[in-house]
């Protein structure tokens, strides 16, 4: 079965590549591009580590064929830093200690980057329920929690400034 | 896990896609992807061909067509979700969509793909039902249109014949000022339910009960109505006695899965409790509170 040419374009950059229909979007990023800050955890479906931004639009990576998302603007956390520097979102994860291993930061960030953007003012409740499409094994989510609620905050008062 | 190799194909008509799935061996129909894809990861599932309709834009949007909405199958449960016709007019189907899965699979998730697929547990099939949907469906020998009762045939099965593909999803909607109430139990937000339960009434004169619709999930092969119930309440006044009564008979003759998340019998609780609570909600957003039942 023949490979195809898709054309993606991840954090602003266009990407050209021939690949098997079955690639999944997580395997492109990581294998064919070699972005490996996204994280595949269950590849179907459950755990979030492989959330990325489709379109604008957090999504699961591994639920996603490549080929299905030729000509889409992907965003990934290797976006989040600005020039060097992590952004408010990130900051807020290290000082709240809202990451152990690590492993689920990445879709954990890419969630809260849209809940953030859509929703700039969010109930604590809001946080948790969004974030309940992204499974945690170390922290146990309070933390985590802590960090988004900050950043919220933080975020706002950087928009009044 | 990898999914097994197939080969992808983009039509961008419906005369196209239904060509597609007619002719190819082993297809298979992508829609938003969020249980199909998973199930291919594991290799449930190995289509030779898969057959995406993202680029149909004819199956998708919402259409008010004086009492019905017209839903086109690959219309995003996101865009149900936001959109204010559906809150306004199909309130039922806006309070389920919060349940349904998580924020990033509403992105993507397709409310045809959800009645398609039909899980026991799922929301969207639990609405089609309750509000007497029909569906649409298409091949290149026409068109037909079926009841969802007819077409959410059993588990993970429809009606479907394999040269179809479901293009919309109609509802009537419910008199405004109806009262409806939702409630589901799952073990974590936005997972699949463990069982749920909603309802809607339309009430007339003196309180009576003219129009009553009872619909579980998670308690079946299928979502399933409670038919009787509906039917012994139908032109009375809601009394909880008599009300409570027809919910334990139905709901005891019930036959849910005993698995891993839960027993039969703690699954037929949970579908009396649901739907016990669903109907309170309803009665008292119809403007006639009962007693907590
Ligand atoms: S790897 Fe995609 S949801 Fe777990
Ligand atoms: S930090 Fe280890 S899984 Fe979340």
């Amino acid at each position: 079965m023949g490979k195809q040419k898709v054309t993606l374009r991840v954090n602003g950059v266009s990407y050209e590549r021939e690949i098997d229909p079955r690639m999944t979007l997580g395997d492109f990023l990581r294998h064919e591009i070699g972005l490996t800050g996204t994280h595949l955890g269950c590849e179907h479906g459950v755990c979030g580590a492989c959330t990325v931004l489709i379109n604008g639009l957090s999504g699961r990576s591994c639920l996603a064929f490549a080929v299905q998302e030729d000509g889409s603007e992907i965003t990934t956390v290797e976006a989040l830093a600005e020039n060097g520097e992590l952004n408010i979102l990130q900051q807020c994860f290290q000082e709240h200690h809202a990451l152990q291993c690590g492993y689920c930061t990445p879709g954990m960030l890419m969630t809260l980057t849209e809940l953030l953007r859509d929703n700039p003012k969010p109930s604590e409740k809001l946080v948790r329920d969004t974030l309940g499409g992204n499974l945690c094994r170390c922290t146990g989510y309070a933390a985590i929690v802590d960090a988004a609620l900050d950043a919220a905050q933080r975020l706002a008062a950087a928009r009044e400034a | 896990m990898k999914p097994a190799p197939f080969e992808y194909h983009r039509p961008t008509s419906l005369a196209q896609a239904l060509d597609l799935v007619a002719t190819l061996e082993n297809p298979k129909i992508l829609a938003g992807g969020q249980s199909l894809v998973a199930m291919m990861n594991f290799r449930f599932v190995q289509p030779d061909h898969l057959v995406d309709l993202a680029r149909i834009g004819e199956l998708s949007g919402i259409e008010e067509q004086g009492n019905v909405l017209r839903i086109g199958a690959m219309t995003r449960q996101r865009e149900l979700e936001f959109s204010d016709l559906i809150a306004r007019r199909l309130p039922l189907m806006h309070a389920a969509l919060d349940h349904v899965g998580h924020r990033q699979t509403r992105n993507r998730g397709t409310i045809g793909g959800s009645l398609s697929h039909n899980d026991p547990s799922a929301e969207l099939p639990l609405v089609a039902l309750a509000f007497d949907a029909s569906v649409e469906l298409a091949s290149r020998r026409g068109k037909r249109r079926i009841s969802a009762r007819d077409y959410l045939r059993g588990y993970l099965e429809t009606a479907l014949e394999a040269d179809e593909i479901l293009v919309a999803i109609e509802f009537p909607c419910w008199r405004e000022g109806h009262g409806f109430g939702f409630h589901e139990f799952a073990r974590r937000h936005g997972d699949f339910a463990i069982a749920g339960a909603a309802a809607m009434i339309e009430l007339g004169a003196g309180a009576i009960v003219e129009r009553l619709s009872i619909t579980l999930n998670g308690v079946g092969a299928t979502a399933l109505r409670l038919d009787e119930t509906e039917a012994a309440m139908i032109g009375h006044r809601l009394d909880s006695v008599l009300l409570r009564r027809a919910i334990l008979a139905e709901v005891e003759r019930l036959e849910p899965v005993d698995d891993v998340h839960a027993t039969a019998d703690y699954r037929r609780h949970l579908a009396k409790m649901l739907t016990m609570r669903a109907i309170a909600d309803a009665a008292q957003a119809a403007g006639a509170p009962m007693a907590r039942i």
